[in-house]
């Protein structure tokens, strides 16, 4: 593995290979020195392109717990927003000497550019591309759903996978780097995935994704669910015609106290509720389900740092690297486009 | 081969795909066809090409070509472009509206006109904007080009849709008037607000916005009906979907008066391709899926679609060599058209070397009503002609060729298919497979006084 830039391409054995790193990871966040030296002399670059100061912190906090060399490159505020091109950004940052480059990007594929030309030679990690992918998201969702998951089987968490967990992925899917990555991390581990959207939020093509597909949250409850993955909705939607208001949004397709009421009449009483991170509390998500002891919502942050060490300690360690690409010229322009924050 | 006093006997070519003849070229016009040939008078001290093995077509002329001048001289010129076209065996290409100054004056395409006759590779059509400065509001002076010094037939605001149904209906009423044509680009803009690639299965994994077939098909299928009510000619660039092919279909059974393009690279290419990101793969419309591919040779083959059109489109690298969504849409297309549509539609079996020659050539002449071009190879016709070597294989190479755009989807792709000389008004601008000299009006007109 040299990136990580979706988890459609990620195979079963590196993926509980990251899970497993991860909780290696999280044992040293328990630590009174919270500080591993497996990076020293390795420069990270957090490059983003689009605001996210939770995925950026987290990256960087699992960085510095490797005591690699972290540097934070903002789009605003910097060249980019002058109109320098990815190429020459990337280029840049590979006669700086990068090891590694996060990249966070509104542009979908964006992480797959750097990682498929000469203009830079690091290990690429998707921290977020447009519409496409946000594969540590999915990996701490997976690592949060797996400790759920071996805890109610009595088992240990190392090496286990999520076969027979039912997991629905509600809200705006059509939009959601975080459900297509979870769509096929979770298919990989084996868990049953049902995606609840309003038909307008669903893509065409999803017919093809190895889930199901439900307009109806009530039903998805009723039939049984082990994890109920709520997903932001961008406030951009809400005057394209995607829904007819946020009112009926949040009766048809929320999680409100009448469905957070409705597990525990339903009997499902080990049934956790997760949200990626910002929430729009009383819109996708009400209060008393976020602050619910079924919300695993910090857990995911905290967990978040344990798998982002997992990756830039497996994409890092222990690998030579050729040496930069040569440098060209190249200019266009930096427009930008539809962001997601989480 | 040195100049001569333009005289060319070509010896053994298979005409259109058939029997092997002897084709003489003198004055710019075919002098004599067959046994005639080089009984000729004209043919004693004429350079002879032997031809055995090479089929023998009329020039090729694409419908939708690009050259970007005046306003984008780094992506291409009308000298570049044309070298391009001259290569890949264009004789006419019609040059699209979309240049800054946009070509929606007389004075624009009379420029653009007399750029391609100083050039010299190919007659260079002008395409006039059907409205001012492409912006869908105001028709342009439709008249005024059509009775310029480029005499322009055909009218397109290609790269954006006529989208005002009214706008529409008027532009095809008004060309009647001088025997003009609407070429629409069919993209309902509404439905393909930030469209990045075709909308379906790959769509919905890439998270690239989508940009549905019906999108294209809704406009086709409005457009034929105002051509039925109005009368008038209509020609569809760049159909890409297997709906778009039902729709044409549909309206010719009716006798509606329309006409239909497809690209070489809608022939071949799918929207698989875009799993890279690599922006070469980005164009508008978009490539489709392989069902579409399929409908579109076959409408290409019954006749439902009438020409191959290249859309020839290219630009700077820098505007290819970025993220996805940043990247301009658009392919190259002149030197690679007759090779991919060899590899689609001849050794598939769904036509002949003589329906290539209908597609490529006199369809095309027909629609731009380009009087000279698209002409049989027979005694007294415009020496137009090019000489193609079915058998040879080359792997393409966009930093070999002669337009200056690198972006072709199908570099690193073994084609089948050569030309070999390339004959504009009697004079060959390609020979051996390589750039010979520009056509000149003065040097053809002392030749023909010899």
């Amino acid at each position: 593995m040299k990136h990580l830039l979706s988890t459609e391409d990620l195979s079963l054995s590196n993926a509980i290979r990251i899970l497993d790193t991860a909780e290696e990871m999280a044992a040293v966040g328990d630590r009174e020195v919270k500080k591993l030296p497996a990076l020293r002399g390795r420069t990270v670059v957090n490059l983003f392109f689009e605001d996210s100061t939770r995925t950026r912190i987290s990256f960087e906090a699992a960085a510095k717990r490797l005591s690699a060399d972290v540097i934070n490159f903002a789009a605003k505020g910097s060249s980019v927003s002058k109109g320098e091109s990815l190429k020459d950004t990337a280029q840049t940052l590979a006669a700086m000497g990068a090891d590694a480059v996060v990249i966070r990007h509104w542009a979908s594929g964006a992480p797959h550019r750097l990682a498929a030309t000469d203009w830079i030679d690091a290990a690429v990690i998707n921290a977020g591309d447009g519409t496409h992918e946000h594969p540590t998201q999915a990996l701490l969702d997976a690592f949060t759903m797996r400790r759920h998951w071996s805890k109610l089987a009595g088992s240990a968490s190392i090496g286990a996978d999520l076969k027979g967990m039912r997991v629905a992925i509600a809200g705006d899917v059509l939009h959601s780097r975080v459900a297509r990555s979870n769509v096929w991390l979770l298919r990989t581990l084996g868990a049953e995935v049902t995606l609840v959207a309003p038909p307008t939020l669903l893509p065409i093509g999803v017919e093809h994704w190895p889930c199901k597909v439900s307009y109806n949250m009530d039903d998805t409850l009723a039939h049984g669910v082990d994890a109920v993955m709520m997903l932001r909705v961008q406030g951009e939607r809400m005057n394209a015609s995607f829904f007819p208001s946020t009112r009926e949004y949040s009766r048809r397709w929320g999680f409100d106290d009448n469905r957070l009421r409705a597990l525990d009449s339903l009997g499902l009483k080990d049934t956790i509720i997760m949200h990626p991170g910002p929430m729009n509390r009383g819109l996708e998500i009400s209060s008393a389900a976020a602050d619910s002891p079924r919300s695993t919502v910090l857990a995911q942050v905290r967990n978040g740092v344990s798998v982002r060490m997992a990756t830039l300690y497996l994409l890092l360690s222990g690998e030579t690297r050729e040496p930069a690409a040569t440098p060209g010229t190249a200019a266009s322009n930096a427009a930008h486009s539809t962001k997601e924050s989480n | 081969m040195a100049e001569n006093n333009g005289t060319y006997l070509i010896r053994g070519a298979s005409i259109l795909g058939a029997g092997a003849e002897d084709l003489l070229i003198s004055n710019g016009v075919i002098a004599a066809r067959g046994a005639a040939a080089a009984a000729h008078k004209d043919a004693h001290g004429a350079t002879v090409i032997e031809a055995a093995g090479l089929v023998a077509l009329p020039g090729m002329v694409d419908v939708h070509t690009h050259l970007r001048e005046p306003g984008r001289e780094d992506a291409e010129t009308v000298e570049t472009g044309t070298r391009a076209a001259a290569l890949g065996g264009f004789t006419a290409v019609h040059a699209m509206a979309n240049s800054n100054p946009v070509a929606d004056t007389a004075g624009v395409v009379e420029q653009v006109h007399s750029l391609g006759r100083a050039a010299g590779w190919v007659d260079v059509r002008p395409v006039g904007a059907v409205t001012v400065g492409l912006a869908g509001e105001q028709l342009a002076e439709l008249g005024a080009m059509a009775d310029s010094r480029a005499q322009v037939r055909m009218f397109s605001d290609d790269g954006l849709c006529v989208h005002d149904p009214v706008l529409m209906r008027r532009a095809l009423e008004y060309v009647k008037a001088f025997d003009g044509v609407v070429a629409q680009h069919a993209q309902e803009p509404r439905l393909t607000a930030g469209a990045q690639m075709n909308e379906g299965a790959v769509s919905a994994v890439l998270g690239l916005t989508g940009w549905p077939a019906v999108a294209e098909e809704s406009i086709i299928a409005r457009d034929v009906l105002l051509a039925q009510h109005v009368n008038s000619r209509l020609h569809v660039c760049h159909v890409s979907t297997a709906g778009s092919v039902e729709i044409i279909r549909w309206a010719k059974e009716r006798g509606i008066n329309v006409t239909a393009e497809v690209t070489p690279h809608h022939l071949l290419l799918t929207d698989d391709l875009v799993r890279s990101y690599n922006p070469v793969y980005k164009v508008n419309p978009p490539l489709r899926t392989d069902a579409d591919v399929q409908a579109l040779r076959a409408g290409l083959a019954d006749g439902t679609i009438d020409v191959v059109g290249t859309d020839h489109a290219p630009h700077p690298s820098e505007h290819k060599e970025c993220e996805w969504a940043q990247a301009a849409m658009g392919m190259t297309g002149l030197e690679t058209a007759l090779s991919v549509v060899q590899h689609t539609m001849i050794e598939t079996g769904l036509m002949t070397w003589a329906d290539f020659s209908r597609v490529t050539s006199t369809a095309a002449a027909q629609i731009g009503r380009v009087t000279d071009q698209g002409r049989p190879l027979d005694a007294g016709e415009p020496a137009n002609i090019i000489l193609v070597d079915p058998a040879a294989r080359w792997t393409v190479d966009p930093a070999k060729m002669a337009t200056m755009g690198r972006n072709s989807p199908f570099a690193g792709l073994e084609l089948p298919g050569q030309v070999v000389a390339t004959f504009y008004k009697g004079h060959p601008t390609v020979l051996d497979g390589k750039l010979n000299t520009p056509y000149r009006e003065s040097a053809a007109a002392a030749a023909g006084a010899s």
